[in-house]
């Protein structure tokens, strides 16, 4: 499978959400939080909420791009005893449960690499996860692992950030597959007021160099930041005000609030509850 | 014994299979513009000049290489002390600092964020920061804040901004994390002044090359002094720079090259041997030896030495270690303290304990060796900034 190949979950979801005129949505959240078995629910919330992929964030001791809210939520998820086999389980039941939006792995290279880059592709593509993103793992570091992953179906998805240079972006462009994770601003993720004004300077370079669909990621916290990021790009991730939301929502209200938040934040529906 | 051939690390800063750049994008363009102004520096006369001069009239280069004439009585072997302790900041960590501040300043940045363990990368960063008129911003475990109080005061008194670091395990890794996003955050002002031998490419070179003046200057000392080559050259290892700065100059000699990691409690308990038990993994933005959990997850290191309670290591000392070059071994917190009370009592020189560690390690090296051996030891620091720490660690009320 690869990118425009009509059974790429991924390529389909930009594609739908293309046609009907607006970014995709990517909400993250960490696995096994705020609860071990919390997986599942969050993710069919989202889904019904409109969610057109899932970023699952696989928790890291030492998640040195992270903010303080992703940084405490990994912590507990750590706690709760996160591992990749129960990502994977989450994902295949998911998938039985006949949900069909992509699934991306968001993480760090060491727990993949401690649980064995072969057999990590391996199992993420029977347990139907789409793509990767490891933000710690440019391209310079990938050519083993891109390999690994592409043989066994997978996308792993690079990041390029405001600093990227043109060379950077024209080597990240060559290596990408699925979408590319534009880094909204040089810092870590976390809610921001408003999107950096250099953004479509970033977005323009990029978009230049690549056909390949366009994600926009950290600080996307509000309605008008996603409408905005419609404006430029393929796709808006939201990490940290999800979390933020999942945090706050008392658990028997968990579900509800996950949909309002993503019917509200995907702007489809301005009228929505979240919508601001 | 095989001696390295080719000069490592490659073009892609690997040792081996160790090293590498395993970091965020944002820094990528902000580690090539690094490499590109150290490689320039290496090569620009002037910048050598003035590093030579700081080194020597500021820092106090050259240190004395000193014949442990008591110990050497006790233990068997003739025992010499590169003495770094001696330094102005009263560690080997000032010749790095130096030279990146130097560096920094070329490259037009002006603001420098650092981490710190024991203390003692902070105390030289905010010394040099004062020195070249630059902001200082330092992190720092919280539990290193308590453990290090009088470094922290000296850092503020030279003007740093010590932040405190709260996450994870409260100690040196975290503090690296919050340098890391500190750094990601202010790249296009800022030059994260790395304190040791690790981090993503250039770092373990660089800190490796501004280090090595430390076993060039005691290599050519012990040639004056004794005429010839140490059986074995002797440091402890945290992330490995005051090691790597004494054995880089002995790598193509019939030299024994030995590491002292910290045990800790012990090897079955809380630890910081690194290279002793730990496995290869990414931590920092290198591959090397890593503490980790069977998930992939760092673990917390311990030692009584904040300077070496670190769950990583250098990548070079990874690859050393693999390619058969250097032996690694570990002594526990309280061999570390019979190691600094050794010193002290028998020579009149107050260690600092990360060194204290290598110093405890020499009984049980003398007794492979004779009278006619000559074993070389790194004395990466002084110990005043410990007193707090072994008070309580002898249950003295100061």
């Amino acid at each position: 499978m690869s990118a425009g190949d009509p059974g790429d979950r991924l390529a389909r979801a930009f594609a739908r959400a293309r046609a009907e005129g607006r970014p995709a949505l990517l909400p993250f959240f960490p696995v096994c939080w705020p609860e071990r078995d919390a997986t599942q629910e969050i993710v069919r919330a989202a889904v019904e909420g409109g969610a057109d992929a899932i970023e699952f964030g696989f928790p890291f001791s030492d998640p040195l791009a992270d903010g303080v809210t992703n940084q405490r939520a990994y912590e507990e998820a750590i706690a709760n005893g996160a591992t990749l086999e129960r990502l994977f389980a989450a994902s295949a039941d998911l998938r039985a449960q006949d949900v069909r939006v992509p699934f991306l792995i968001m993480g760090y290279f060491n727990p993949l690499l401690a649980y064995g880059a072969g057999r990590f592709v391996r199992d993420a593509a029977e347990a139907g996860i789409d793509g990767l993103i490891v933000v710690d793992l440019p391209p310079e570091e990938a050519a083993e692992f891109q390999a690994l992953a592409r043989a066994a179906g997978l996308h792993v998805v690079y990041l390029l950030a405001p600093t990227s240079t043109d060379e950077r972006i024209a080597r990240v462009a060559r290596a990408a597959s699925g979408f590319i994770y534009c880094v909204s601003v040089a810092g870590v993720t976390g809610l921001r007021a408003e999107l950096p004004p250099a953004l479509p300077e970033l977005i323009g370079r990029v978009r230049a160099r690549t056909d390949v669909p366009l994600v926009v990621g950290f600080g996307i916290s509000a309605a008008r930041h996603v409408r905005e990021v419609g404006r430029i790009a393929d796709g808006a991730a939201v990490g940290s005000a999800f979390v933020e939301v999942i945090r706050e929502a008392p658990r028997e209200r968990r579900a509800e609030r996950v949909r309002e938040f993503v019917r509200g934040i995907a702007g489809r529906d301005p009228a929505a509850p979240g919508a601001d | 014994m095989s001696a390295p051939r080719e000069a490592l690390p490659d073009a892609d800063g690997r040792f081996g299979g160790f090293g590498g750049r395993y970091i965020p994008e944002t820094l990528m363009p902000a580690i090539a513009e690094l490499e590109s102004a150290y490689r320039s520096a290496a090569a620009d006369a002037s910048f050598q000049r003035e590093l030579d001069d700081l080194l020597a009239n500021y820092a106090g280069r050259p240190t004395p290489l000193t014949l442990a004439q008591n110990l050497s009585e006790q233990l068997g072997p003739r025992i010499y002390l590169k003495r770094e302790d001696l330094l102005h900041t009263g560690a080997h960590k000032i010749n790095a600092v130096l030279a990146q501040a130097l560096l920094a300043r070329g490259m037009g940045k002006r603001r420098i964020v650092a981490e710190t363990g024991a203390g003692q990368h902070g105390v030289a960063t905010a010394t040099a920061c004062a020195l070249l008129g630059m902001e200082c911003v330092v992190y720092m475990g919280a539990e290193d804040v308590r453990r290090q109080s009088l470094n922290v005061f000296r850092m503020k008194l030279l003007g740093a901004d010590v932040r405190p670091v709260h996450s994870g395990s409260r100690t040196l890794k975290d503090a690296i994390n919050e340098a890391i996003r500190d750094w990601v955050t202010n790249v296009a002002t800022t030059h994260y002044l790395i304190g040791s031998v690790v981090g993503p490419h250039p770092y373990p070179e660089m800190v490796r090359d501004y280090q090595s003046v430390i076993g060039r200057e005691a290599r050519a000392q012990l040639l004056e002094l004794e005429g010839r080559l140490p059986t074995a050259a002797v440091a402890c290892v945290g992330g490995g720079s005051n090691a790597i700065g004494l054995f880089h100059a002995f790598r193509d000699d019939p030299v024994r090259l030995i590491g002292v990691e910290a045990a800790g409690e012990g090897l079955d308990g809380r630890h910081a041997a690194t290279l002793s038990r730990g496995a290869p993994g990414v931590l920092h933005g290198a591959r090397s030896y890593v503490l980790q959990d069977p998930q992939g997850q760092i673990l917390e290191a311990h030692s009584i030495s904040a300077g070496l309670d670190y769950p990583g290591v250098g990548p070079e000392h990874a690859w050393l270690k693999l390619a058969e070059r250097a032996e690694y071994v570990s002594v526990t917190d309280s061999e570390a303290l019979g190691g600094f009370e050794l010193l002290c009592q028998g020579e009149g020189i107050i260690p600092a304990l990360e060194p204290a560690h290598a110093v405890a390690y020499l009984p049980t090296l003398a007794e492979e060796l004779g009278p006619e051996d000559i074993v070389l030891l790194n004395l990466s620091g002084r110990g005043d900034k410990d007193m707090g720490t072994v008070a309580e660690a002898l249950g003295v009320t100061l």
